[in-house]
């Protein structure tokens, strides 16, 4: 499998505060890379740079082979975003915003994107309600559409289902699960929620005073690191000292 | 760039408070400039000859402002409807971005222009077409000036973030005593002055007011508001290129919609 994402020693300072310090990983396509960290670990730095929204103090980012750096436009086009800090224009019509994310991202057929996503993700009957009179779950969902609006080879989701109920959270995954298995996407997954990480990714990345301190599967972080579940692993990791650098 | 004028076509339709807005204060202010005017032309000798002269400015400045505003008024929509991160990581050039504000502003300026220029002939027996051919000049150098502060304002809040918003609210204000709107820039202090010629509001307005008082055409004046509107068209282009480079380093954009 190859690598659809590659970050090569990035650091990114804010003046003298260093919040990414010199951090390295790939994400091959079909694969989910959990990234997790306890707030101000440079997780959401991390992922800006990635988008493009942050320029690396030094480093350097290849999407599908392409370096971020001079190529934004065409990387842009391949990679989407989702995170519940960030919303979709309430006053518009879930087909209005959508309608403009796909001519945004200069989608063909948008109508029939539309209907795919709106099929998939249960939206045939909110199409035509205003985003900002829907339920959590319901704007989860059309959130999860205008991210998946461009086919992204690359996508980037933030806490994707923070403030969900238990059925639409497993709906979600499913769908996560399904959609990167069919389409052979590289997903990088910032979570919280550790059930939904040692389920979700195979890869983990665990961050601290941004650096990485630790990498491995669910299965291995538990085992070496002699404790039940992940969650005790992220505990003991964000309470301890840094382990590895 | 069709797709972000749809955003906002979108929003305006579906919001009446927005529409309303659109038409009600440019209503307003053509009312009751269009009061003041009258009783000035009957209380003066200046304006004896020419009762449309400040309604006709307080119209060409509506314009100026609800440009500049309305420039504005879209890029802080997208800051408030926490929308912002998804436009910047949407494939868009900045000069695409620019573009189509650019062209939702000229709409939403004359979506409430031309029911005031439909109001003053009705109410005033003045036409704003008396300005003639040169109107269309006086219009887009004030459209130029509009969407010139408007992409200055969009800078410093991508430079600064949100708190950068209430400068978008005065700008206008601030710079009305220099722009010569109702009054000769001979009123002015002579410091006032040497700054008032180095803005192309002066040019327009003198030269409004001479083509309706002298009726004469000054092309000297209509040519020095054009060359100046280039020249801050060119510095503001530059500056929002400038903070957006700036709000990559600092980190502004992504904080931007929280």
């Amino acid at each position: 499998m190859k690598n659809l994402v590659e970050v090569k020693n990035i650091k990114k300072n804010y003046g003298n505060n260093e919040a990414v310090k010199d951090i390295s990983f790939n994400i091959k396509e079909d694969e989910i890379l959990g990234l997790l960290g306890p707030n101000g670990s440079g997780k959401t730095t991390t992922i800006g740079m990635l988008l493009g929204l942050l320029k690396p103090t030094s480093g350097e980012i290849l999407i599908n082979g392409q370096k971020l750096d001079g190529n934004r436009i065409e990387i842009l086009e391949q990679i989407n975003f989702i995170s519940p800090y960030i919303e979709l224009p309430k006053k518009l019509t879930v087909k209005q915003n959508l309608t403009v994310y796909g001519k945004l991202y200069k989608i063909n057929n948008i109508n029939e994107r539309i209907e795919f996503l709106s099929e998939k993700l249960r939206l045939g009957g909110l199409l035509n309600s205003i985003t900002g009179e829907l339920s959590s779950g319901q704007k989860n969902r059309v959130s999860l559409a205008k991210a998946l609006i461009n086919e992204p080879k690359v996508l980037l989701l933030d806490e994707p289902t923070a403030s969900l109920d238990p059925e639409v959270g497993d709906f979600v995954r499913s769908f996560l699960e399904e959609y990167k298995k069919e389409k052979k996407i590289s997903i990088l997954l910032a979570s919280h929620n550790m059930n939904e990480v040692t389920r979700l990714c195979k890869s983990i990345l665990m961050m601290k005073d941004g650096i990485i301190i630790d990498k491995g599967n669910p299965e291995e972080l538990i085992s070496k690191h002699g404790r039940k579940n992940l969650e005790e692993v992220f505990l003991k990791l964000s309470r301890s000292k840094n382990e590895l650098n | 760039m069709y797709g972000l004028f749809l955003r906002h076509f979108y929003l305006i339709t579906r919001s009446f408070p927005r529409i309303l807005d659109l038409v009600y204060w440019p209503t307003i202010q053509i009312t009751l400039w269009g009061f003041i005017s009258n009783f000035f032309a009957t209380h003066t000798t200046y304006y004896n000859n020419a009762v449309g002269v400040i309604l006709t400015c307080a119209i060409l400045y509506d314009f100026l402002f609800r440009t500049s505003i309305g420039f504005n008024m879209l890029f802080l929509e997208e800051i408030w409807s926490r929308n912002f991160t998804n436009l910047f990581i949407a494939p868009m050039k900045i000069g695409e971005i620019l573009t189509s504000l650019v062209a939702t502003a000229l709409i939403r300026a004359l979506i409430g222009l031309i029911p005031a220029v439909l109001l003053t002939s009705p109410l005033f027996g003045i036409s704003i077409l008396d300005l003639g051919i040169f109107l269309f000049f006086l219009f887009l150098s004030l459209y130029l000036f509009g969407i010139t502060l408007g992409i200055l304002v969009s800078a410093g809040l991508l430079r600064y973030g949100p708190s950068f918003e209430n400068i978008a609210w005065s700008t206008m204000f601030l710079l009305a005593p220099f722009g010569c709107i109702y009054y000769p820039i001979e009123i002015l202090p002579e410091v006032f002055q040497k700054i008032a010629y180095l803005l192309p509001l002066v040019y327009i307005f003198e030269e409004a007011r001479n083509i309706l008082i002298n009726q004469t055409v000054n092309i000297q004046n209509i040519y020095n508001a054009f060359m100046w509107n280039g020249v801050y068209f060119v510095l503001s282009i530059a500056l929002f290129y400038y903070s957006f480079h700036v709000a990559k380093k600092k980190g502004t954009l992504i904080n931007m919609g929280e």
